[in-house]
């Protein structure tokens, strides 16, 4: 690439100032405009205008709307003869719409009778008759003897009120259970999209993999983990769940906890002394979690960390589900650590 | 003979970061020793290494050495072993199986036509310039911050049909006839709404009337 290439930042700045030509050019046009007619002192009121009848203009809009008619027929021949052609489509739609654009604008402007009226507006307020509001108000609440206690039964009735209004909003439902349930639990085997089990020995360092579970079915809600391993060094996990990583091999869910996107990107550097952390990143809104931290959210608004499924491997070296997720996994909502200890 | 050259331009360009040895020095640069050819192809013919700074991303340039003193440079770092270098026969591949791998592995950050963008403490580069040769090293080895795909994530089939379409995206076919630089579905579909609003203000001014 030679360095006179536009770049698209280039080719941006391009657009932006062709905009302001645009907009330079329609001012301008406006500026040429005739000036206002006369302020309305005379009988003459220029708010009323009458256009006299124009048979050239309405002969230019009944040919426009003919034009848009026949484009209109033409999308349907063209859908129906090409159908794939999507070019032809947009054109002949997007010219119907215009000739009625056009149409209307010179009906508007031409053909159609035009008056505009005002109408004067009233006195908002009058100082007189709103002293008189405030004193009839005051007078109200002369000659009552108990007035807490009128208002805090008033307070009473309207919290009641309100309280009564609010509880149908507990029969909203039905409550879901589904969500709580994934396909992995104690002993499910990993396997990939071919259905075949991952040995541990073959999951290797610096890559990651996208793992199903045996027999749940790939559409199953929470299906999809993440797969990788990492050097010992890299991991740092809460005391807890020190077991859940067996060979450094680690397992997540696929769902971000942010909007519910499949996280599909991951960062491993070649060299972490003078880059960065293995990390994974949503592709939707960049939501980064660090797998070696147990899937700490360091980037983006991802609102808690990325659940990790326990994991073990078998007699056989392959990897399974040491146990359920721990949580709650997909987007979060208001009590989705609910049933955590 | 030509290890002797790549061991004088090695000791000359790579040492003092890579180690006298290869070994690599802690905290600078990682070893050499068992990376094979791959790797030293990809990184001096793109021009990302000699890098002035190691705590800098590396990023492609011209490259510093002739073809000649790259080979001689492969043939001295291989000399300590390592996996053969990946090739890539884009001829082989694969057009609309490229195009789904690429979609599967590459997109989320390259972006669907290869144009490059940001990933979080790193610029991701576009693959306009990418040989078929750099696109198979870089698939391979996973250069910076990029992972590494093994043979069971892409195949040597889905490997050439990666690199036919990486060749693809040099001149994708643009299906509206303006590409706008290819710069993604968002910042293109903002230029349609700024050229048609700007459109609609203009329509609007010349046809409206304003009543003082």
């Amino acid at each position: 690439m030679s360095g006179e290439e536009p770049t698209p930042v280039k080719r941006f700045a391009r657009v932006l100032a062709l905009l302001l030509a645009v907009r330079t050019l329609a001012r301008t046009l406006a500026g040429r405009e005739p000036p206002p007619p006369p302020a309305p002192e005379s009988e003459y009121d220029p708010s009323q205008r009458t256009v006299p009848a124009n048979r050239q203009a309405e002969t230019v809009v009944a040919a426009l709307l003919l034009v848009a008619a026949l484009l209109g027929c033409g999308f349907v021949a063209i859908y129906v003869a090409l159908q794939t052609n999507t070019q032809l489509l947009g054109l002949a739609l997007g010219g119907m719409l215009v000739m009625l654009a056009a149409a209307a604008i010179i009906a508007g402007k031409l053909v159609v009778p035009q008056e505009t009226q005002v109408e004067e507006r009233g006195e908002l307020l009058v100082e007189d008759e709103a002293e008189e509001v405030v004193e009839t108000i005051e007078a109200g609440v002369e000659g009552i003897s108990r007035r807490k206690l009128l208002a805090g039964a008033g307070g009473a009735a309207g919290a009641a009120a309100i309280a009564a209004a609010a509880t149908p909003l507990a029969s909203l439902g039905p409550r879901l259970r589904g969500i709580h349930d994934t396909p992995w639990h104690h002993g499910v085997r990993l396997v990939d999209e071919q259905g075949n089990p991952y040995p541990a020995g073959e999951i290797q360092v610096g890559t990651f993999y996208t793992a199903l579970p045996e027999a749940g079915g790939s559409e199953t809600f929470g299906a999809g983990v993440l797969l990788v391993r990492l050097l010992p060094d890299q991991i740092h996990l809460p005391a807890p769940r020190r077991a859940w990583a067996p060979e450094g091999i680690m397992a997540f869910s696929k769902i971000c906890p942010h909007a519910g996107c499949a996280i599909s990107l991951y960062r491993y550097p070649t060299y972490e002394q003078t880059s960065l952390s293995p990390a994974f990143t949503c592709p939707c809104h960049y939501s980064t979690f660090l797998p070696g931290d147990g899937g700490r959210v360091v980037f983006g608004p991802a609102g808690r960390p990325l659940p990790q499924l326990p994991l073990m491997i078998d007699d056989l070296g392959h990897v399974r589900a040491a146990g359920a997720f721990p949580e709650d996994i997909g987007p979060s909502w208001w009590d989705v650590h609910r049933g955590q200890s | 003979m030509l290890i002797a050259q790549g061991y004088d331009l090695y000791q000359s360009s790579c040492s003092s970061c890579h180690g006298i040895g290869l070994g690599g020095i802690a905290g600078v640069a990682p070893s050499l020793r068992g990376v094979g050819p791959g790797p030293v192809d990809f990184y001096l013919s793109t021009g990302r290494m000699p890098l002035e700074n190691p705590r800098e991303e590396p990023q492609r340039a011209a490259p510093l050495f002739s073809r000649g003193q790259i080979n001689a440079l492969i043939a001295y770092v291989s000399s300590f072993g390592g996996p053969p270098a990946p090739v890539a026969n884009p001829a082989a591949g694969d057009l609309s199986v490229g195009f789904h791998q690429f979609t599967l592995h590459c997109a989320g950050c390259h972006q669907i036509v290869a144009r490059g963008g940001l990933t979080l403490g790193a610029f991701v580069p576009d693959l306009v310039q990418a040989s078929p040769q750099q696109v198979a090293e870089a698939i391979r080895m996973g250069p910076y911050v990029m992972p590494h795909f093994d043979y069971h994530q892409i195949d040597q089939h889905k490997l050439d049909s990666i690199a036919r379409y990486v060749l693809w995206t040099r001149q994708p076919d643009n299906a509206g006839g303006w590409s706008i630089g290819n710069i993604g579905p968002i910042p293109e579909g903002m230029v349609a709404w700024f050229l048609a609003l700007a459109a609609m203000v203009l329509v609007a001014r010349l046809i409206g009337e304003r009543l003082t």
